[in-house]
């Protein structure tokens, strides 16, 4: 057991944590983790833009990857004291399907005799596994005759084979199309959620997240931004980064008005006599004020708009831009300098609005669906 | 042309008999490369692996030696490992001269900067990241080379061919440290020399067409094996 | 390819292949030649018979002139067989070899095409000839490796105070019987032992143009290498000598391949020293044909 004085209370019970950790690459620092905890039987999803240092931070979990500094435990011993035998409890799934130049079922084979699995154990197993993962029917099949999706299936089936503690994937959909990707997906987060592994998912795609986080990690720059639900994460952005990544597109910047019972005013810098309220208990007195463009309801210029919204603007449309079900408004309020406002309605809604380029319109959101990220 | 047509009319003449002494040349022949290749394989398939694999100071040096051997004229190697051999010279006391160890030991220093050319290269050109995803799934030193060797399979049975095709047909080195005794150190390229010297020349095609022969049936062999195993 | 016998000690020899490392002991005699020497075939013939007979495992070198000569001046060889009487004269001198014993002789001969562009054919005088060939730049192939028989050559063109040169004149550096088929092929002439002759006169279109002259003897002599170079196995060596000199040996040397060619590719010396063996040569004396008892 790790004598570490600086153990925390909240480390026991995680599965996996890592303390004090850096990576540099070339001279430069390219990760920097202080703490991160993955409690057992959790998916944690680490999410950030492309060169954030996320496969970093895998590539250090898989022990692939040696850190400058840093404490890597699994249940509370150091990973590295027997690092292959660490290695033996855990099972990795990349981009791309990295198979062996032979059969699908002796890829699977193989890898359960890497970890000592008994010969007699290891057909039935692979078997089952590639069939769990729909492509048992594959078995006799050479991997380099695979289609894109059925090797990733493959390679799925050959990590969940070995019936790891621990499950490290490095973008393991991004290399499929939409469809196969979805359907992959559902699969595997049914199958995660059967066998209750500890796991650990690197992806850029925010969906993803959504989709089998119980925990994300948003990795921006080499650095842990914030931790926390996906609904925390994506709901409430700690800072600008994050925001932008997770897809908040209105920030403003603002400075307290005043605040009482759970409510603040704030003033846009922007717009002297823009003054907007956001239901917060935090109220930072220099701030940036944000709103989901799917959460900011339009309607044409002048009219009251039939909304409980408290906070109404008025703006201009500067562009009509379609984007699949959805039409996203690029529109722009009057301020020094001009502010930029994007906004989401569906189609059937466009149409009833009846508006083009450079019509006027009110925009209205609720306080409750805004919040403010502190801002020096 | 009635040369060539000479030439087989013989060699069959000599196989249909079964004539002893061609049979003796020709399992000496396939014997001495055969031993010398393996040799080579052993020793130069991990140095292939290794050098493909891990990167340590001096590595490119050791590279271009490999590749500078690669092409090194057999003859010349014969006439170095010769002078090493003489009672004359410095391992002279091993009394290796002028016997099928001497040849042995002279074709594998021939072979073997190929195979480990070969073998690196086709190590090499195995994806890196198969080789994250071998070791992250927890395969030891031994095991991570043995499915790094299988997976460049195709290009070490290249490396094999190589080494034994080169061997098999030099004639340099064999006649320098071997000495083309009869029965003992003959082997079918200095036999053939000799009969062409003599003016023996029905039989020195006869010789030939076994040489080629021989490497013709050793090589479908290995490259039926090779093509086995590719992907359907 | 020759006899059976052969065929069944070789693949003997086959079996214990790889098993005999080839460890030199008091059984093995390492016999340097040339490659003329053994391509007539008399050592396979004797070499057998003398290894049965002493159990001894001979093993000939057959190299050129000038790497047998050095080989024994290096102590790389027990004995030496060769035909170069002034290069063995110098190693008996330096002290590198020793009981060198004269064993047998037989001639070179001019050969060249039969259309005889220097018109030389029938001069028995050799200088004359080379002479003429030289005089009338006809094609002259020369081995230039400088083996006993360019040795030879070279000493025919300076008694004839010449020294030949010139696109006529064409040094191959390879063995007799090569240089005999570039002759050939080339419409030149050569100076070639006979045995070499004789054994190739199936495949060349050259005939016999020049015979004769006592400068033409070709002498062939065993010896054995000084001791003192180390890990020489004299005793051996001496034995060779010994059996090539008895007059059995003698016998079957000088009945070598008679039949085939109806005439003794080697002459036997029995005993002679080497002015009275040139002596008999230079009569033109001739030991009866084949058949001829």
């Amino acid at each position: 057991m790790s004598n570490n004085s600086a153990a925390r209370p909240d480390q026991e019970g995680a599965k996996l944590s890592v303390r004090r950790l850096a990576v540099s690459r070339g001279g430069t620092r390219v990760l920097s983790v202080d703490s991160l905890d993955v409690p057992a039987r959790q998916v944690a999803v680490v999410i950030g833009p492309n060169g954030s240092g996320k496969s970093t931070l895998l590539g250090v979990l898989q022990l692939l990857i040696k850190p400058d500094m840093g404490e890597l435990l699994i249940d509370g011993e150091p990973m590295r004291d027997d690092a292959l035998a660490t290695r033996r409890r855990m099972a990795s799934v990349f981009q791309e399907a990295l198979l062996l130049n032979t059969t699908v079922q002796k890829n699977v084979v193989t890898a359960l005799g890497i970890h000592k699995v008994p010969k007699k154990e290891r057909g039935p197993r692979a078997a089952r596994w590639l069939e769990r993962f729909g492509v048992g029917h594959l078995g006799s099949r050479h991997a380099h005759d695979l289609s894109g999706g059925e090797a990733q299936r493959v390679s799925l089936a050959r990590a969940f084979a070995l019936e790891p503690e621990v499950l490290l994937l490095d973008e393991p959909f991004s290399a499929l199309d939409a469809p196969t990707r979805a359907a992959l997906i559902d699969d595997f987060a049914a199958t995660v959620s059967e066998t209750q592994v500890t796991t650990v998912l690197v992806t850029h795609d925010r969906d993803e997240a959504l989709r089998l986080a119980n925990q994300v990690v948003v990795l921006i720059g080499g650095r842990v931004h914030q931790m926390g639900s996906p609904g925390d994460v994506f709901g409430a952005p700690a800072d600008e980064e994050v925001a932008s990544f997770v897809g908040i597109e209105n920030v403003w910047p603002a400075t307290l008005v005043n605040s009482e019972s759970g409510v603040a005013r704030y003033r846009l810098s922007a717009c002297s006599s823009c003054e907007l309220e956001v239901a917060t208990g935090v109220a930072p007195q220099r701030a940036l004020f944000a709103i989901r463009p799917e959460e900011i309801t339009v309607s044409a210029g002048g009219a009251e708009a039939q909304t409980s919204a408290r906070n109404r603007l008025q703006a201009v449309v500067r562009q009509v831009r379609p984007a699949g079900a959805v039409v996203r408004l690029i529109l722009e309020m009057d301020g020094d300098p001009p502010i930029g406002v994007v906004a989401a309605v569906t189609r059937p809604s466009l149409d009833d609005l009846d508006i083009d380029v450079g019509s006027a319109v009110t925009i209205a959101f609720k306080a409750t669906a805004a919040h403010v990220i502190p801002h020096d | 042309m009635e040369f060539l047509w000479e030439g087989i009319k013989e060699a069959v003449n000599l196989w249909i008999h079964g004539d002893a002494e061609i049979i003796e040349i020709t399992l000496r022949t396939l014997a001495i490369s055969a031993v010398a290749t393996l040799v080579a394989l052993v020793i130069g398939v991990p140095a292939g692996a290794f050098l493909a694999l891990k990167r340590f100071r001096g590595r490119s040096l050791i590279v271009a030696t490999v590749n500078t051997g690669m092409g090194m004229p057999p003859v010349v190697v014969g006439l170095i490992v010769a002078v090493m051999l003489w009672r004359s010279g410095p391992l002279g006391g091993l009394n290796l001269i002028f016997t099928p160890t001497a040849m042995v030991i002279a074709q594998f220093i021939i072979a073997v900067p190929l195979v480990i050319g070969f073998s690196l290269a086709s190590i090499q050109s195995v994806n890196p990241r198969l080789l994250d995803q071998i070791v992250a799934l927890g395969a030891n030193r031994v095991q991570m080379l043995w499915l790094m060797i299988r997976e460049a399979r195709l290009g070490l049975l290249a490396a094999l061919m190589a080494g034994f095709g080169a061997v098999i047909s030099e004639v340099g080195a064999s006649m320098m440290v071997g000495g083309n005794i009869a029965g003992e150190t003959r082997v079918l390229t200095t036999a053939t020399v000799l009969e062409t010297s003599r003016g023996n020349v029905e039989v020195a095609l006869a010789l030939g067409f076994m040489l080629l022969i021989m490497a013709y049936v050793v090589n479908l062999v290995v490259t039926s094996v090779q093509q086995q195993r590719r992907p359907t | 390819m020759r006899s059976r016998f052969l065929g069944i000690v070789g693949a003997l020899a086959a079996l214990g292949l790889l098993a005999a490392c080839g460890g030199a002991d008091d059984s093995e005699l390492l016999l340097a030649t040339t490659t003329s020497t053994d391509n007539s075939g008399l050592l396979d013939e004797l070499v057998p018979i003398f290894e049965q007979r002493t159990g001894i495992n001979v093993k000939v070198i057959a190299v050129g002139t000038g790497a047998a000569l050095r080989m024994a001046e290096d102590g790389n060889a027990d004995a030496l067989l060769v035909h170069a009487p002034d290069a063995e004269r110098a190693l008996v001198e330096n002290g590198d070899v020793f009981n060198r014993q004269l064993i047998a002789y037989n001639d070179f001969i001019v050969v060249g095409p039969a259309a005889d562009p220097a018109g030389i054919a029938g001069e028995r005088d050799v200088e004359a000839a080379l002479s003429r060939i030289e005089a009338t730049r006809s094609r002259f192939v020369s081995r230039g490796d400088d083996s006993g028989t360019h040795k030879k050559e070279r000493a025919l063109w300076q008694g004839a105070g010449l020294e030949p040169g010139g696109d006529w004149y064409e040094e191959t550096g390879q063995g007799m019987g090569a240089s005999l088929t570039i002759a050939d092929q080339k419409n030149a002439y050569i100076l070639s032992d006979r045995g070499t002759f004789l054994a190739l006169s199936g495949s060349v279109d050259l005939v016999v143009i020049s015979e004769g002259d006592p400068q033409m003897i070709n002498l062939y002599s065993v010896m054995q290498v000084d001791p003192e170079k180390g890990r020489i196995n004299d005793g051996a060596a001496a034995e060779w000598v010994a059996f090539l000199l008895e007059p059995e040996t003698q016998d079957r040397i000088e009945l070598f391949r008679r039949e085939e060619f109806g005439r003794s590719l080697f002459i036997p010396t029995r005993g002679r020293h080497e002015a009275e063996t040139i002596a008999l040569f230079a009569s033109g004396a001739r030991l009866p044909a084949a058949g001829g008892g």
